[in-house]
């Protein structure tokens, strides 16, 4: 091949030869310091939750820190992905939209079938064992 | 003597002397193998094609080449598959009244688990990849794919999956448990060998290159179409593509956790899928079949974007229903994630949920007929070409229509409690991926070829192909329909009822008949070889073709399209052909190109030790392959001369060169 000698310049250019300016957002100091500020404060409640044992029931503090650790996605996804409606002409929030489609049918379809393969299928009480044909 | 052993278990792991495997049979194609292999090392250094093979084809970025060593590998993988095949269909015919079969019933269930994994990761996988790797950038005016070097790694991990699926013949032996692997026959304690280790780690590496083309080929679509080809101005093969790696990039890691998961219950002990200690097998099989149905839709969506493009071609007429094909593509692709308990209705959910899954299954049949009846339509009045792909086409719709139906019967529940498992299901599975995918990918190689290489197949040997796989089809899977509404089911290697030879020997026959089309394929590829100066093809639109890929020039220079076109309509190049498009002939300039690497290549190699180090337990080599991998990563980050441009001087040449065939035509 007659290749030309090239230079970092060449490759720099070939790596972003087809992006058209629509490119991803970057974050500023302030959105940064904003995102670590709220997951600091997001990691804090659950541990405060946990270590003060300050709810009543267990299934409700599980609750409270599933709650917070859904939030804390949400916040790193903005913060920290730069997640937007318009970065890289809403290409990112399409993929993001699909992923969560995608992802909530697998989940809870997964749960739906596993809960009643679960009942009908693992009748293993005494009383039913006992029973068995 | 105990130290001695201890050192060799250091060293060999469990491998050993013991791994070779005894049986004749095995030993006889090992044989073969080696001496072919070596003839064809020998052939190569003879006429030293080493250092072309190497520059030219193993370390090529060019989406091209990539494309055709991906349908090489399926073409290669399809020989082994279909041994697999006919070795079954003897077995099933021979194996009556007490006749044990010439297979025994390890070797057979080996047989049967290679023959499904093989036929689709390592057949119907690369083919569809290799089309759309060769078409997809044509297709839409652009000088390659999004990330060039990803896409020889992609092809060259899943090569080293299917290298690492043959070594099983030879060293070990290969899973007994069906191509999905359940546990709990496929965990620890069921199946203690090497056979599903060679299952997960062949098809984890595959996985690797699969999804990381998958992400290519959309950054592709997405970002790279020529200026004025909107989303609805696509050629429809681009959508399907779209649609395809769309799916491959949601399913996959899916299919890798899932078998992540099982080789931790086999490697380290977890209870993920036992049958005790809280694990549940049930939840396997739930895993896979959410990656293993939009599976199937991967493999169908470009199929259904070849015949397409074969139908409007041949048909003389812009396709019937453009918009109505890409809703129907986009909704199946939505409603392939909704369907997949369909698969094991018998486990037991109960009611509610198989009702669920029934209906949804049914309703993706609607946007598949609407398909059927687009092109249809497009046939109704148009000037109709039988040439070979039309005929693959119009076998196509015969045929899947059958096994379209047959499907719907499986979808309601009360049917399948009858047929689950049956060969009534395998003669469905087989319909729709013989009779769609395989015709679809014949068709494509028939209509693509003339563009990838300059000239036409031979018509009388691809006819014969033809024949003898459409009519080798019917007489080896409807038997099998018959067999199973029977309540003869699948995976069994000797009979006792002497009233069901009949129906094996009939489907045997038809594997002979599938066997005689895949040897008119070879012949066709030799004879139209041989015979390239007659089948020449110079004009680089030899059917009349409608979309961008038959502007160029066939091949198609390595920078593809010397100017980007620019797109109007959907069918551009006959929009562009109809407004009188003339030819630049002047003002080219260099163009910026993506440099070979032989990353890929090395890459590809270490992942092969590294599966082969674990399957067989021996640590210090997949330690050091596994540093290997990440040390020539992060080394190819620092490699910077990865472009150079071809000059003007030599674009000129070749536009000039075209610029004379051309004339010569006339």
């Amino acid at each position: 091949m007659t290749a030309k000698a090239p230079s970092q310049e060449d490759a720099h250019e070939a790596h972003h030869g087809h992006s058209h300016g629509h490119g991803a957002g970057h974050g500023t100091l302030r959105s940064y310091v904003i995102g670590f500020v709220l997951s600091v404060i997001l990691t804090a409640i659950p541990f405060w939750l946990v270590m003060g044992e300050v709810l009543e029931s267990k299934t409700a503090t599980i609750a409270a820190i599933v709650i917070f650790g859904t939030i804390q996605i949400v916040v790193h996804m903005i913060f920290f992905l730069h997640m937007n409606t318009k970065s890289e002409g809403g290409w990112t929030m399409m993929a993001l939209i699909f992923t969560l489609i995608i992802v909530g049918i697998a989940l809870a379809g997964s749960l739906w079938v596993m809960h009643h393969l679960n009942a009908n299928m693992m009748p293993m009480t005494h009383e039913m064992m006992r029973n068995m044909p | 003597m105990f130290d001695d052993t201890n050192l060799t278990q250091l060293i060999f792991g469990r491998l050993s002397w013991e791994a070779i495997p005894h049986d004749p049979i095995i030993i006889s194609t090992f044989v073969a193998v080696v001496i072919g292999g070596l003839a064809i090392v020998a052939l190569i250094t003879k006429y030293k094609l080493w250092g072309y093979l190497w520059n030219e084809w193993f370390t090529t970025v060019d989406h091209k080449k990539i494309g055709i060593m991906y349908i090489i590998l399926a073409i290669v993988m399809l020989l082994r598959g279909f041994a697999d095949a006919i070795m079954m269909r003897i077995q099933q015919a021979i194996a009556f009244n007490g006749n044990e079969g010439y297979l025994n019933a390890h070797h057979y269930d080996q047989i049967f688990t290679a023959h499904g994994v093989i036929m689709i990761f390592f057949v119907a996988m690369p083919f569809v990849t290799g089309f759309m790797n060769y078409v997809v950038p044509l297709q839409i005016g652009a000088r390659d794919v999004s990330f060039p070097f990803l896409n020889n790694f992609s092809f060259w991990m899943t090569t080293a999956g299917a290298i690492i699926i043959m070594i099983s013949l030879f060293v070990g032996e290969f899973a007994r448990t069906g191509w999905l692997a359940y546990p709990p026959l496929s965990g620890a304690d069921y199946s203690p060998g090497v056979g599903v280790d060679y299952y997960i780690w062949g098809l984890q590496v595959a996985g690797v290159g699969t999804t990381l083309s998958g992400i290519n080929l959309i950054a592709t679509i997405v970002k790279m179409r020529a200026p004025g080809m909107t989303f609805m101005k696509m050629p429809v093969f681009t959508w399907t593509s779209l649609c395809t790696n769309i799916l491959i990039v949601a399913t996959f890691p899916i299919l890798t956790a899932t078998l992540a998961l099982l080789s931790l219950d086999r490697y380290v002990g977890t209870n993920f899928f036992t049958n005790d200690l809280g694990g549940n097998p049930m939840m396997y099989v739930n895993l896979i079949w959410i990656w293993g149905h939009p599976e199937v839709y991967i493999l169908i969506l470009p199929a259904f974007g070849i015949f397409s493009e074969v139908v409007a071609t041949f048909c003389g007429k812009r396709l019937f229903g453009y918009a109505s094909m890409v809703y129907a593509t986009c909704v199946i692709m939505i409603l392939s994630y909704l369907v997949w308990l369909h698969h094991f209705f018998t486990m037991g959910s109960g009611a509610s949920v198989n009702a669920f899954f029934g209906i949804t299954t049914m309703i993706i049949s609607i946007p598949t007929g609407a398909k059927m009846f687009n092109w249809l339509f497009t046939m109704y009045r148009g000037r109709i070409r039988y040439e070979v792909p039309m005929l693959w086409t119009v076998g196509f719709m015969v045929t899947f229509v059958i096994g379209g139906m047959t499907g719907v019967m499986l979808a309601i529940p009360p049917a399948d409690f009858v047929l689950h498992n049956s060969l009534f299901l395998v003669a469905h599975f087989h319909n729709v991926i013989i009779g769609g995918v395989l015709f679809g990918l014949m068709a494509g190689l028939v209509y693509w070829w003339p563009k990838a290489f300059g000239y036409k197949l031979d018509d009388f040997w691809g006819k014969m192909t033809f024949w003898f796989w459409q009519i080798g089809f019917f007489f080896a899977f409807m038997p099998l329909y018959v067999l199973g509404l029977m309540g003869v089911t699948r995976r069994v290697s000797q009979f006792e009822d002497p009233s069901l030879q009949i129906w094996f020997i009939i489907a045997a026959f038809g594997a002979v008949l599938i066997a005689l089309g895949i040897a008119s394929f070879i012949i066709q590829l030799v004879v139209s070889y041989l015979r390239r100066d007659q089948l020449r093809e110079t004009s680089g639109d030899p059917w009349n073709g409608r979309t961008l890929e038959w502007s160029t020039s066939s091949p198609p220079p390595d920078y593809n399209f010397a100017f980007t076109p620019v797109v109007h309509d959907h069918d551009s190049w006959y929009d562009m052909k109809n407004r009188g498009y003339e030819r630049p002939l002047a003002g080219f300039k260099r163009i910026h190109m993506p440099k070979n690497t032989g990353t890929g290549v090395i890459l590809s190699g270490l992942s092969i030790a590294l599966a082969f180090a674990l399957i067989w337990y021996i640590w210090w080599l997949a330690a050091v392959s596994f540093i290997a991998i990440i040390a020539v990563s992060i080394g190819h980050t620092f490699n910077y001369k990865r472009d150079f441009y071809i000059p003007v001087e030599t674009v000129t040449a070749t536009e000039d060169a075209r610029s004379r065939l051309l004339a010569e035509r006339i």
